[in-house]
C-alpha cells in the first residue's frame, strides 16, 4: 500500500519546475525565501514586542519616551499588571473578574454553535427531505446579512419578551453569538460532511444504525478537524468581540474583558499606559487556544473549501 | 450504554442552564427598607418612599471620575434605600442610541450633547422632569444653561458637571521671572505674545490630534473667539444655522484665530511649525509650557489632569490658567463651556427622585467635596471646591457678568459638529485658506 502510494508521488514532486506555478513554488521554498519570511515574521512581531516591553515600564517612562529606551535605561515594574488585574477603581482594572466573564460568555458561545451547526449540517448532508437544498441555500445566503442590522431588532425582542437583567443577560449574549455563528458554521461543516464517503454511512445504515448513532459514532469522529477549526474561529471571534457584548450584556457583572479594556484608558484617555498590560492579559487565552489547536487549524482551514 | 449517559448529561446541562435563567429572573424587593429615621439622613426626608427600588444610570464618565460620582450619591442611596446602578462607557453616544431603540434604555443618562437630547425628545423617548426638579433647577442654574435642555417649553434635565473652555494655560513661574502680567484684553494678549516672540520663543502651543475626533480643539478655538469677535447673538445664529457657516462674520473670527494659530512667529512653541499642530496629540499640546518652551495654551479646565504629577497647578505654581480675555471687556464676559445633562427615559417616582437629587445643592456640594469637579450650580459653596483651577472655573460660572454659551459643535448636527467641522479645521491648520474651509463646511450642513 505505502509503496503504491509513494510511487506516483515522485513525478509530482519534480514536475512543478516546468510550470510557472511550479517555479514560484520552488523559489518560495528556497533558503533565501525562508530567510526573507523569517525576517518578515520578526518585523511583524516588533510592535507586539514593543508593547510587551512597554507593559513592564513605569508609567512616566511609557508616556515620555519610546519603548526602545528600555535597553539603554532599564526600569522594570509590574505596577501596570497589578493595576490592571487587581485595581479597585471602577475602571482601573479588576480584569481578573472580567476574565471570568469572558470565559463564561465564550465557552457556551462556542459549544452551542458547534452542536447546532454539526446537527444541521448532518441533516442537510445526509438526510433526504423536500426542500432540503432550498434550506441549505437559505442558510448560506444568511451569511451576507451584516450582524449590525440585527442588533436593534434582537435587542428589542429580548427586552420586550424576556427583560433579562444582571447575570441572566449572559443568555442574551450566548443567544446572539450562537445565532450569528450558525450560517457560516453550518456552511463549513456541511461542505466537510458532504465529502465523507457515502459508503461508510451506507455500511453503518446496513448494520442497523439510525441517524443518531451514525451521527455520533461515524460522522462526529471524522469531522473533528473541521469542528476544531470552526471552534477556533468562533472562539477568537467571541473572545475579541466588543460590539455584541456592548449591546447585549447589561451591567458590569456580565461585561467581558473587551468592554473593560475599552474603558481602561479613562474618560479622556489619559491613563493609556494601562492598555499595554491590559492587552497582554487579554491575549493569553486566545494564544493558548490557538497554539494547542493549531494542528487542526491548518488541516481544517482547507476543509470544505477544496473539492476532490 | 455510553451514549445514553452522554444524552442524559446533555439534557442535564440544558436543564441546568434553563433553571439558572429562571432563578436569576425571580427574587427582588424583599424586605427593603430606608434609613431615613437615622440622624445623618435628615437631608433626605423629601425622598421617602422609594426603598428597594432600582435606578440605572448610563453615562460616558468612567475611571476615577466615575468612582467619585458614585461616592457622591452613596449617602443618598443609603438613606433612601434606592439602589443606584451606574455604568460608564466610552461608546456612550452610539450605545445609548442602540439601547433606546432596542427598548432597553437606562432610567437616567448623563448626556453631554444637547443635540442628542433634542433627537430623543423628537423621538418621544425622553420624559420631562418633575415639577420638583424643575423648580430646583431654575433656582440653581442660570437660564443660559437650562435652555440647552428645554424643548417645546419642557425641561428635560438639569445640568450636572460642567467644564469651562475659555481658559489659557500659562506658567505663573515664568511670568514672575520675566515680569509679564496676565493680559485682560485681547490686545494685551497679542502685545504680550509679540513681546515673548521677540525673546526667541514661540509664545503659543497647541495640539489638535485626537484620533477620530482630530480637530475638535481647533473648533473650540473658533467658538471661543467667535464669542469674543462677534458676540453671543451671532454665535447663537451661527449654531442654529440662521446665518451660513461661511458668513463673513464667521470668517472674521476664523481669521482672528488664524492670527495666532497660523502665525509662524507664534506657534508651535516647543513642538514645531504651524502644521505640527495637526499632528500633536491634544493631551500633549500644552506640555512645552512646563519646560519653558511655550507661554500660552488655550484649553479647557479639564486639561489640569494632563500636566505631569511634578507640576504644581496653582496661581503661584508651575502652571495655571487665566480667563481667555475678551476683545471688548465692556460687552460682558463670554464663556464657552460644556457639561452633561441628567435626562430620564422613565418617569417612575424613584427615577424622578434621583433626578431631583442630582439637581440639588446637596449633591453639587457633596460631589465637589470629593475633588476634581466643576458645576454651574449657583448653590455650590466655593469652600467645597479644593483645586485652584476648579475654584477659578466655578468663580467664572457663578459670576453674574458671565454670558455662558454651550460648545457649539455639540449643538450642531453631528455630521457637522462631530464631522466636517473637525475635518475642516484640521485642513485649515495644514494650509487650506479660510474661505474654502468655511465653504466646504457650509456645503456639508444637512439640508
Amino acid at each position: 500500500m505505502t509503496a503504491h502510494a509513494e510511487a506516483p508521488a515522485i513525478p509530482t514532486a519534480t514536475t512543478p519546475q516546468r510550470t510557472a506555478a511550479g517555479r514560484v513554488r520552488k523559489r518560495l521554498t528556497s533558503r533565501w525565501a525562508s530567510a526573507a519570511s523569517l525576517i518578515i515574521a520578526l518585523l511583524w512581531t516588533v510592535p507586539t514586542f514593543g508593547l510587551f516591553i512597554s507593559s513592564i515600564r513605569p508609567e512616566d517612562e511609557i508616556k515620555s519616551n519610546g519603548w526602545w529606551n528600555f535597553f539603554a535605561k532599564p526600569q522594570f515594574t509590574l505596577d501596570n499588571y497589578q493595576e490592571v488585574l487587581f485595581g479597585t477603581s471602577s475602571s482601573s482594572g479588576r480584569l481578573a473578574g472580567f476574565f471570568i466573564n469572558s470565559l463564561v460568555i465564550t465557552i457556551p458561545s462556542v459549544l452551542f454553535p458547534l452542536a447546532f451547526c454539526a446537527l444541521a449540517a448532518y441533516a442537510l448532508a445526509w438526510t433526504k427531505f423536500r426542500g432540503r437544498d432550498w434550506v441549505y441555500i437559505g442558510i448560506f445566503a444568511l451569511q451576507i446579512v451584516p450582524l449590525q442590522m440585527a442588533l436593534v431588532p434582537l435587542l428589542q425582542f429580548f427586552s420586550s419578551t424576556f427583560d433579562l437583567e444582571g447575570t441572566a443577560s449572559f443568555a442574551q449574549v450566548w443567544f446572539a453569538h450562537t445565532a450569528f455563528a450558525i450560517p457560516l458554521g453550518t456552511f463549513l461543516l456541511h461542505n466537510f460532511m458532504a465529502e465523507l464517503p457515502g459508503d461508510v454511512i451506507e455500511a453503518a445504515r446496513v448494520d442497523g444504525a439510525g441517524h443518531a448513532r451514525i451521527f455520533r459514532q461515524v460522522v462526529l469522529p471524522l469531522i473533528v478537524p473541521a469542528l476544531a477549526s470552526f471552534g477556533i474561529f468562533q472562539f477568537l471571534w467571541v473572545w475579541n468581540d466588543l460590539l455584541v457584548a456592548l449591546v447585549f450584556s447589561s451591567g458590569s457583572d456580565v461585561r467581558p474583558l473587551t468592554v473593560r479594556l475599552a474603558e481602561l484608558a479613562g474618560t479622556r484617555g489619559n491613563e493609556w499606559q494601562r492598555l499595554t498590560s491590559g492587552a497582554f492579559v487579554s491575549i493569553v487565552i486566545p494564544l493558548i487556544v490557538f497554539l494547542s489547536l493549531q494542528r487542526f487549524f491548518v488541516r481544517g482551514l482547507l476543509a470544505g473549501s477544496v473539492k476532490g | 450504554m455510553a451514549s445514553h449517559t452522554r444524552q442524559r448529561l446533555v439534557a442535564l446541562v440544558g436543564a441546568a442552564g434553563l433553571a439558572l435563567t429562571v432563578a436569576a429572573c425571580g427574587g427582588n424587593n424583599t424586605g427593603a427598607k430606608d434609613n431615613l429615621d437615622k440622624p445623618e439622613c435628615t437631608a433626605f426626608k423629601d425622598y421617602a418612599g422609594h426603598a428597594g427600588k432600582k435606578v440605572t444610570i448610563y453615562a460616558s464618565i468612567r475611571d476615577k471620575e466615575a468612582d467619585l460620582l458614585q461616592e457622591s450619591w452613596k449617602q443618598f442611596a443609603d438613606c433612601t434605600g434606592i439602589k443606584v446602578e451606574y455604568e460608564g462607557s466610552g461608546e456612550f453616544e452610539t450605545q445609548l442610541n442602540v439601547k433606546v431603540n432596542g427598548n432597553n434604555a437606562p432610567d437616567v443618562a448623563f448626556v453631554p450633547q444637547p443635540g442628542l437630547i433634542d433627537t430623543f425628545v423628537k423621538g418621544n423617548k425622553l420624559k420631562p422632569v418633575s415639577d420638583k426638579t424643575k423648580s430646583l433647577a431654575t433656582q440653581n442654574y442660570s437660564a443660559d444653561w437650562l435652555r440647552y435642555a428645554t424643548f417645546n417649553g419642557n425641561l428635560y434635565g438639569a445640568p450636572l458637571g460642567s467644564n469651562v473652555k475659555s481658559f489659557v494655560w500659562y506658567s505663573p513661574k515664568m511670568f514672575q521671572e520675566k515680569g509679564y502680567k496676565v493680559p485682560e484684553t485681547w490686545d494685551q494678549l497679542i502685545a504680550l505674545s509679540n513681546t515673548i516672540a521677540g525673546t526667541g520663543i514661540k509664545p503659543w502651543c497647541a495640539g489638535i490630534e485626537s484620533g477620530v475626533a482630530t480637530g475638535w480643539p481647533a473648533t473650540d478655538w473658533i467658538e471661543d473667539v467667535l464669542l469674543r469677535d462677534q458676540g453671543p447673538d451671532v454665535y447663537d445664529q451661527w449654531v442654529a444655522h440662521s446665518i451660513p457657516f461661511n458668513d463673513p462674520k464667521i470668517a472674521s473670527a476664523t481669521d482672528r484665530v488664524g492670527s495666532i494659530l497660523k502665525n509662524p512667529n507664534f506657534v508651535n512653541g516647543g513642538i514645531g511649525d504651524v502644521k505640527s499642530i495637526a499632528t500633536t496629540a491634544f493631551q500633549d499640546g500644552g506640555l512645552p509650557i512646563v519646560q519653558g518652551k511655550c507661554a500660552f495654551h488655550r484649553q479647557a479646565s479639564f486639561y489640569a489632569n494632563q500636566w505631569p504629577d511634578s507640576a504644581k497647578v496653582a496661581a503661584d505654581g508651575d502652571v495655571f490658567a487665566f480667563y481667555f480675555p475678551p476683545v471688548d471687556p465692556s460687552k460682558g464676559k463670554p464663556v464657552l463651556g460644556a457639561g452633561e445633562f441628567v435626562v430620564a427615559f422613565n418617569d417612575r417616582p424613584e427615577v424622578q427622585a434621583v433626578q431631583t437629587y442630582l439637581a440639588s445643592a446637596h449633591h453639587a456640594n457633596s460631589r465637589a467635596k470629593l475633588g476634581n469637579w466643576v458645576s454651574a450650580n449657583k448653590q455650590l459653596d466655593l469652600n467645597n471646591v479644593a483645586s485652584p483651577i476648579d475654584k477659578e472655573s466655578v468663580k467664572i460660572l457663578q459670576d453674574p457678568k458671565t454670558v455662558f454659551r454651550f460648545d457649539g459643535s455639540d449643538l450642531m448636527p453631528s455630521g457637522v459638529g462631530a464631522g466636517s467641522f473637525w475635518k475642516g479645521m484640521t485642513d485649515w491648520i495644514t494650509g487650506k485658506d479660510t474661505k474654502s474651509t468655511l465653504d466646504s463646511i457650509e456645503a456639508s450642513w444637512p439640508k
